[in-house]
């Protein structure tokens, strides 16, 4: 009893000494709000229509400046992800140009195909780089390279509650953070000022508006719709096998729970003869006699 | 302590080889005869879940290590690579990855499993000590493997962690730039360490022979922290500790697979999917998890060379542990004032770890300081002192007593 009262008496004092740091530590950006991902829980699967609409804005809006390096014209056609049938994503494909060499070795260019990766938009990084004075990042990883932090105790009840989207909620976020700075705060010359990100000085300029990018299925043309599908694209962009390890994990998790109640029972079989009252005299012992 | 082999060998073959290599006997007497006390409970099956977890880490970092390629350049591309194109990469690499917080987790509870009851008292000091020389090649594996991501947390975990040498005075900076091979981390840095944490685990998996060696040799420690007396406080290693085991192995996997299947990012942080950039340091340098402890102690030190000098003393300390405790009661059970004192140390092990995370400022400097000086209390004030002032339980008179309630 004297045990837990010490114990509580240590939570209670580090619960009230966190809650002083944190008004005692640097002012972070405000929490992006977290939206509802068809790709999030156990049972997450990628939104087809959403991930092609995501694509469209990656082509006519980030790829300007923004490489996806890791990603070959052949993902396009991934049935747990945008679902482009094989003759679309050849035909993707065809639309790019790949640098590459000739018989002879003289440099070419020829269209695309599946197995190549999606070119990137700069010819190198000093090149990326003179833009906008940071290079733009690669955006192949990008969903799961982002992320704020989550602070206690929501990060102990994220392990229950599966939540992994920090990412995606950030990133839409921030597309739609632009805002006019508040007084007394200085923008540097070339910056932009940008409600969630940390600093809140941002080298990107607001790079959608409403209206442009056409959407063929109906759905909104906002910069809230084009924020979301972007960010559900990149998730699928950085974690491509998500569908298959949510599948697998639930049968594999049927799987062990089912086996580990069967040991359960089998062990407790097992031990009866030691565990039993009556049978006092066992251990060692009486195992021996009764094997 | 295993007593007599009582294996007959069935089969003509074996029975032939047992007279010229008696390994089913060996086996015999280690994993069936073996007498573990009847009153062991879940905590103790932690040794048998790190036994499982090895193999793990070893047998997908086998085949992590057939796809993945050590050069700066290549490092990440290649682990992004596993992770779309190989065929169950991704459940490789996050099975690798998640395993290695899993195994620290099940050492930790292994490791404060010997504390409370006093497993490291004689004759059990060579046993306890085996473990201590594994939970360092386990933090120096574990440190390594994650520089092979070579993404940005990896790079400037290396940095900050293999700069903690330049402090030593004199010859610091001779070492670092030897540790790198070269004047920052680098190419052969990522080398050196891709080498070494392929070695490591075979070593661990020498050290644990010896560490399962000795405990063979001086039997199992028990919740009653009392000796084995006859065949009545004892049961055969199979079925009894088999099965068990076994059950708690899958319920091990249970939170493993969790983790693995759906929150595999959930430990890693997110700077660890940008490349490797020298040249731009992240906002925060955090380590994993299991290193945050040792971490605020780290910090919590103003001095640079004393800090790092806590370190090490921070885990080293744990090798001393049987001389530092005077009690002759082995069970916190019998012991009314360590248990409070054990408990507050869990707490206080926990509290660093979250101060690790945090940044360096602040009450959380003033916090950290609180528990590292209780950290190194506990050891070198409280354990030397409660052997003397202590009034422990009377102890009961055998194992099979205390089942029983007969006390």
């Amino acid at each position: 009893m004297k045990a837990k009262s010490t114990i509580r008496a240590v939570f209670v004092f580090g619960a009230l000494a966190a809650g002083t740091a944190v008004a005692a530590a640097q002012e972070e950006p405000p929490t992006p709000p977290r939206l509802s991902w068809s790709f999030s829980g156990p049972f997450g699967k990628y939104d087809q229509a959403q991930l092609q609409r995501g694509f469209k804005v990656y082509r006519e809006v980030c790829s300007t400046c923004h490489s996806l390096n890791l990603l070959a014209f052949r993902d396009l056609a991934d049935p747990y992800g945008p679902g482009f049938s094989e003759a679309q994503a050849q035909q993707i494909a065809s639309e790019y140009k790949i640098k590459d060499i000739d018989d002879k070795g003289q440099p070419i260019e020829r269209p695309g195909r599946l197995a190549d990766h999606f070119p990137p938009p700069f010819p190198n990084e000093a090149a990326a780089k003179a833009t906008y004075g940071v290079a733009p990042p690669d955006m192949s990883t990008l969903a799961k390279a982002r992320g704020y932090r989550r602070g206690f105790p929501w990060f102990i009840v994220d392990i229950f509650t599966q939540y992994q989207e920090e990412g995606p909620d950030y990133i839409a976020a921030y597309l739609q953070g632009y805002r006019e700075p508040p007084k007394g705060f200085e923008l540097p010359a070339g910056g932009h000022y940008n409600e969630y990100f940390p600093g809140h000085n941002t080298a990107m300029p607001p790079p959608l508006q409403d209206g442009q990018v056409a959407y063929d299925d109906g759905s909104p043309q906002t910069v809230q719709q084009y924020a979301k599908d972007i960010a559900a694209f990149l998730m699928w962009a950085a974690e491509p096998h998500l569908v298959a390890r949510k599948r697998i994990g639930f049968q594999v998790l049927i799987y062990l729970i089912v086996l580990a109640g069967l040991l359960y029972f089998t062990k407790k079989r097992v031990w009866h003869a030691v565990e039993a009252p009556h049978e006092s005299a066992s251990g060692q012992a009486a195992t021996k006699a009764g094997a | 302590m295993s007593g007599h082999s009582t294996y007959r060998p069935q089969s003509k073959f074996m029975q032939w080889l047992e007279k010229r290599l008696p390994i089913g006997g060996l086996v015999h007497s280690s994993f069936v005869a073996y007498p573990t006390p009847r009153n062991l409970n879940y905590w103790w099956t932690f040794g048998g879940i790190l036994a499982f977890m090895l193999a793990v880490q070893i047998v997908t970092g086998i085949v992590l290590a057939m796809h993945y390629t050590p050069q700066a350049d290549m490092a990440f591309n290649s682990v992004e690579s596993i992770m779309r194109d190989v065929n169950y990469g991704w459940l490789i690499r996050y099975v690798h990855a998640n395993g290695a917080s899993m195994f620290f987790l099940a050492a930790y509870i292994h490791l404060f499993r010997g504390m409370y009851y006093g497993s490291y008292k004689e004759p059990r000091e060579v046993l306890w000590i085996l473990g201590v020389i594994l939970l360092l090649l386990m933090i120096a594996t574990g440190f390594m493997g994650y520089v092979l991501v070579w993404g940005q947390m990896s790079f400037w975990a290396a940095t900050v962690i293999t700069n903690l040498f330049s402090a030593i005075p004199g010859v610091g900076s001779t070492i670092v730039t030897w540790l790198w091979g070269g004047y920052a981390v680098g190419n052969p840095t990522l080398n050196r360490f891709f080498s070494l944490h392929y070695l490591l685990p075979f070593v661990i998996a020498g050290v644990v022979v010896l560490h399962i060696w000795a405990l063979h040799v001086v039997g199992q420690n028990n919740p009653a922290g009392i000796e084995p007396k006859s065949d009545r406080d004892t049961v055969p290693f199979t079925p009894y500790a088999t099965i068990k085991d076994t059950f708690m192995i899958v319920v091990f996997c249970i939170v493993f697979a969790w983790f693995v299947f759906y929150i595999p990012n959930y430990l890693l942080h997110p700077d660890n999917y940008i490349p490797a950039n020298p040249a731009q340091t992240p906002p925060e340098i955090v380590p994993e998890w299991y290193y945050l402890p040792f971490y605020a102690i780290l910090r919590s030190i103003p001095n640079k060379l004393l800090g790092v000098c806590a370190l090490f003393a921070s885990i080293v300390i744990l090798a001393f542990l049987p001389w530092l405790d005077t009690s002759p009661v082995r069970s916190a059970r019998y012991r009314p004032l360590y248990r409070q004192f054990f408990w507050l140390f869990v707490a206080t092990a926990i509290g660093l770890g979250y101060l690790g995370s945090r940044p360096p400022e602040g009450v959380y400097v003033v916090i950290s300081r609180i528990l590292t000086v209780y950290y190194f209390a506990f050891f070198l004030i409280i354990l030397p002192l409660l052997g003397i002032f202590e009034k422990t339980r009377p102890l009961p008179n055998s194992i099979a007593d205390s089942v029983l309630g007969k006390a």
